[in-house]
């Protein structure tokens, strides 16, 4: 799957984006995020607060319960600040 | 009938004379126009800002855009609607967002472009960083203020 950065996330990781196969047993948006922590100290900097981080799945919001399978790109983002 | 829909994401000015005329054209059966556009400003607080600049989700901006412009319409009678979204550098005064909302009546109309900025500033895939006069960047941070607008249209 394809795995998207944005704002200060896509800066502390270092990348825009990235393809990633997580193993069967991540299964929802918060295994993944805990997957990437232990990928490296600039994941662990990105998502140090997790409960701060927002996720997209193919274009719509999700929250951190929800499962990833299926899902072609998933997105990592603080709160958003447009408008 | 369709309600007429425009959603752009431009790096672009926009002119807003002549949005609201695109949006009106040919069209009698609208009777009001609101028109709500963003600004850049020149400071937050006591920091002078030199520069914003607004990264955004491409494809993402505009469906989740999409969606709110959709509720927009089966909550409200609205007879056309335009919603441009600037990304990239901005300088104090320049545009960074507009609203249009037509309906037959202004109550609609006025309803519907408070919903939709309220909806894009806390879910439309965007985030501003500040480039203050100092030479410091810094990410605009989200406000409470902004979820709690948001959190008075859930039905």
């Amino acid at each position: 799957m394809k795995v998207l950065y944005f704002a200060w996330v896509r800066e502390r990781v270092g990348k825009a984006e990235e393809t990633l196969e997580p193993p069967a047993s991540v299964r929802t948006v918060s295994d993944l995020m805990q997957w990437l922590v232990a990928r490296g100290e600039e994941y662990a900097s990105a998502f140090a607060s997790p409960r701060t981080i927002r996720a997209a799945i193919d274009h719509t919001h999700v929250k951190p319960d929800t499962a990833i399978a299926g899902a072609r790109e998933i997105a990592f983002f603080p709160p958003m600040t447009g408008g | 009938m369709t309600t007429p829909v425009t959603i752009r994401i431009q790096s672009a000015d926009f002119d807003i004379a002549a949005e609201i005329a695109a949006l009106t054209k040919g069209n009698t059966d609208i009777g009001a126009v609101v028109s709500f556009s963003g600004i850049c400003r020149g400071g937050e607080g006591d920091k002078a800002i030199a520069a914003m600049t607004l990264e955004h989700y491409p494809g993402m901006a505009e469906a989740e855009i999409g969606r709110h412009v959709s509720e927009a319409i089966a909550r409200w009678p609205l007879t056309g609607v335009t919603v441009i979204h600037r990304f990239g550098r901005v300088v104090p005064g320049d545009n960074i967002v507009l609203v249009l909302t037509a309906s037959v009546h202004r109550e609609a109309a006025f309803q519907a472009a408070e919903f939709l900025m309220d909806y894009l500033k806390t879910n439309a895939p965007f985030w501003k960083s500040e480039q203050r006069t100092d030479d410091n960047t810094v990410w605009v941070d989200a406000q409470t203020h902004d979820d709690n607008a948001a959190a008075r249209w859930k039905k």
